[in-house]
């Protein structure tokens, strides 16, 4: 699973393939090869090897100490990550989905992201705490939340969003890295999806926003499982002669303001795509950020392609109409590149 | 052993006297926010703490002044912390229920009632991986035997045979709400042991025999004999905070436990042994009452924290 035998003289030609599911698990698995304080701790992270198949075979290389097994008590192992983490020990606590993780809000809100502050800069907490969020598997209501914007409204932790093989594979290095409490949201859906490593690339930085295409006309901006639809509106408003910027936020907080500003100041025109509710989220906060910063660089109205502001429902027709799709990000770019 | 138990009978009168400065302080309004008053309990702190060694963990609630004290925190630091002032322990971000000590493993000041629990295992837990034998004591009151934390850490710590000493201190009301209008089962000492934890309950106004009972459960937990659980019986003298009215319980049932107030009954019980003289009272009272007012001293001349400083200790100041 390493580089070894690949010609480096290719350079950053060199890919490798592979799932979202492979990055992750590799990332797990180096993290823990090169350094003993870091462990996974979960639900059936072990025997079972991990609700989304993430961490399967890892209880063979490492061992039910450092693969570990936790009990349905979201609460206690997210606080027990918490504790490793201020003594010493690097946890990388995987809470199934963020669904179960209301759970545990007490630690993650009351605890990880206070205890430096309150403790006057004595106590910080390295907890890297992953969990799938997301919606259109038919799992119905209480499966399907997307609640990154939630903890993107808390300071004190960072809310980093991989969705691509290369955030996938290296997001964890940089947030094991950080001093401080970093959530990492995997869309369930993009487990399956299957993208190109480059094989010169390491550690990301958990800062910035990234371009995934250039444009001029209209920017898109989006992250986790929307960056796909994203990406697909871009090419059919290509064909229509629309050019679209994707701007993939990769990191909800801190929020990379410049790169919105940057992109909106080159389009003039934005279509906020978010998975997750539109009523005071993520796409509500770009738009205030807009108004603030690039209110006479806008040469539209903002649009925003939303969850519907109701319950995931289960019927596959209503779950579809319920989440963002291509169509309606074609639609909605080109209402405000008309307008 | 005569020194020991006069040094104990001096860390008690350190709590008392310096939390009812806090109570007059509150009222001259130099200590604002919540006030929580350990007033009574102290025979509780004292023994479990100072049955622990310097390498140990403490997790405690937002009534830990006292434990703090007794953990060797500086008088000066905690009263400045109540003042707010930025040469208090937690540099006035945390007031009186979130006093800190990195060096003394004082991990809080956690005013969630149970949040400390979860918190108590994860230290224990990278104790044990790192196989340590450092004992992780948690205090917390009877309160959280109600939440759902305190059943999951429970759980957690005895599943994984992690070194906890759950320390339940028990004065018998949660805020306001009394043990028997909160549980089915009032035996919390039953409660711990369905976890497998070796549990038993213990007078908390006698301090000899919390030490006696905290030195048999940490020993037991540092030798790998997996958690323990203490229940500390004891009694709040004073209101639950500084807002509270009281309207729950009797003043006679007050007065009852006063009787059995752990600071009187250690002096009398050290000056009827011939280990205390009159004199030797005194010089106590006296030498306690100097490090209070040095530490109000020390309140009142620190220093408030800049205002362009706040939005520092949010994240951590990478390379400072």
């Amino acid at each position: 699973m390493t580089a070894t035998g690949v010609d480096t003289a290719i350079g950053s030609e060199a890919v490798r393939t592979m799932t979202y599911r492979d990055a992750v698990r590799e990332a797990i698995a180096e993290a823990m090869r090169a350094d003993d304080r870091v462990f996974l701790m979960g639900e059936d992270v072990g025997m079972y090897g991990g609700c989304y198949a993430v961490s399967k075979g890892l209880l063979d290389e490492f061992g039910p100490e450092r693969v570990r097994d936790t009990p349905l008590s979201e609460s206690a192992f997210v606080g027990a990550g918490i504790g490793a983490a201020l003594n010493g020990m690097r946890p990388i606590v995987e809470v199934m989905t963020v669904n179960f993780s209301l759970l545990a809000l007490d630690q993650i809100v009351n605890t990880a992201a206070l205890y430096l502050h309150m403790s006057g800069g004595q106590f910080n907490v390295p907890v890297v705490i992953r969990m799938a969020t997301g919606a259109g598997r038919q799992l119905a209501a209480q499966h399907s939340h997307s609640l990154e914007g939630w903890y993107a409204h808390i300071p004190g932790i960072k809310v980093a969003t991989p969705a691509t093989i290369t955030d996938a594979r290296w997001m964890l290095a940089t947030a094991l890295e950080d001093p401080d409490p970093v959530i990492l949201f995997e869309n369930a859906a993009l487990y399956n999806t299957t993208g190109e490593l480059p094989l010169d690339c390491g550690p990301v930085d958990l800062a910035t926003a990234a371009v995934r295409r250039e444009g001029s006309d209209v920017s898109i901006v989006t992250y986790g499982g929307s960056l796909g639809k994203a990406l697909e509106a871009a090419e059919i408003l290509s064909e229509d002669g629309v050019s679209a910027e994707v701007l993939d936020l990769r990191v909800l907080r801190p929020l990379d303001t410049d790169a919105i500003l940057k992109s909106v100041s080159k389009t003039h025109r934005i279509v906020v795509v978010d998975e997750g509710w539109k009523s005071v989220g993520i796409s509500a906060e770009i738009g205030a950020r807009i108004f603030e910063e690039a209110i006479w660089e806008m040469d539209a109205p903002l649009r925003r392609v939303c969850g519907a502001e109701v319950p995931i429902p289960y019927a596959r027709h209503m779950e579809q109409a319920a989440l963002p799709q291509v169509d309606g990000i074609v639609s909605a770019a080109h209402e405000v590149v008309g307008a | 052993m005569n020194d020991h138990h006069l040094h104990l009978l001096h860390d008690m009168l350190r709590v008392r006297r310096f939390e009812e400065r806090c109570a007059e302080l509150y009222q001259a309004e130099e200590i604002r926010g919540f006030l929580h008053l350990y007033i009574g309990e102290e025979a509780v702190a004292v023994g479990v703490i100072n049955s622990l060694r310097p390498e140990d963990a403490i997790v405690a609630t937002y009534r830990e002044h006292g434990h703090a004290l007794v953990r060797g925190l500086d008088a000066g630091c905690i009263m400045a912390e109540m003042y707010g002032k930025v040469d208090g322990c937690s540099m006035g971000r945390g007031g009186s229920m979130h006093i800190f000590d990195r060096d003394a493993r004082f991990y809080g000041g956690n005013a969630i009632v149970g949040g400390g629990l979860p918190l108590a295992v994860g230290l224990a837990l990278a104790d044990k991986m790192n196989g340590s034998h450092v004992v992780t004591a948690v205090f917390f009151g009877e309160g959280a035997v109600a939440e759902g934390e305190f059943h999951e850490s429970m759980n957690l710590a005895a599943l994984w045979d992690l070194p906890v000493l759950f320390c339940c201190e028990n004065n018998l009301y949660a805020m306001g709400t009394a043990l028997e209008r909160s549980e089915s089962q009032t035996a919390l000492t039953l409660k711990a042991a369905s976890y497998q934890l070796p549990a038993w309950s213990v007078d908390g106004m006698d301090v000899l025999a919390v030490e006696e009972a905290a030195s048999t459960a940490i020993e037991a937990v540092r030798a790998g004999g997996g958690p323990h659980f203490l229940e500390f019986r004891t009694y709040r003298f004073r209101a639950h905070s500084m807002f509270d009215a009281e309207l729950y319980r009797e003043r006679s049932e007050v007065e009852e436990w006063k009787e059995r107030d752990p600071l009187d009954l250690f002096r009398d019980r050290l000056m009827g042994d011939g280990v205390l003289t009159e004199e030797g009272w005194r010089s106590m009272e006296e030498d306690v009452a100097a490090e209070v007012e040095a530490a109000v001293a020390y309140a009142e001349a620190a220093d408030w924290e800049p205002i362009e400083d706040l939005e520092r200790f949010v994240y951590s100041e990478v390379g400072a």
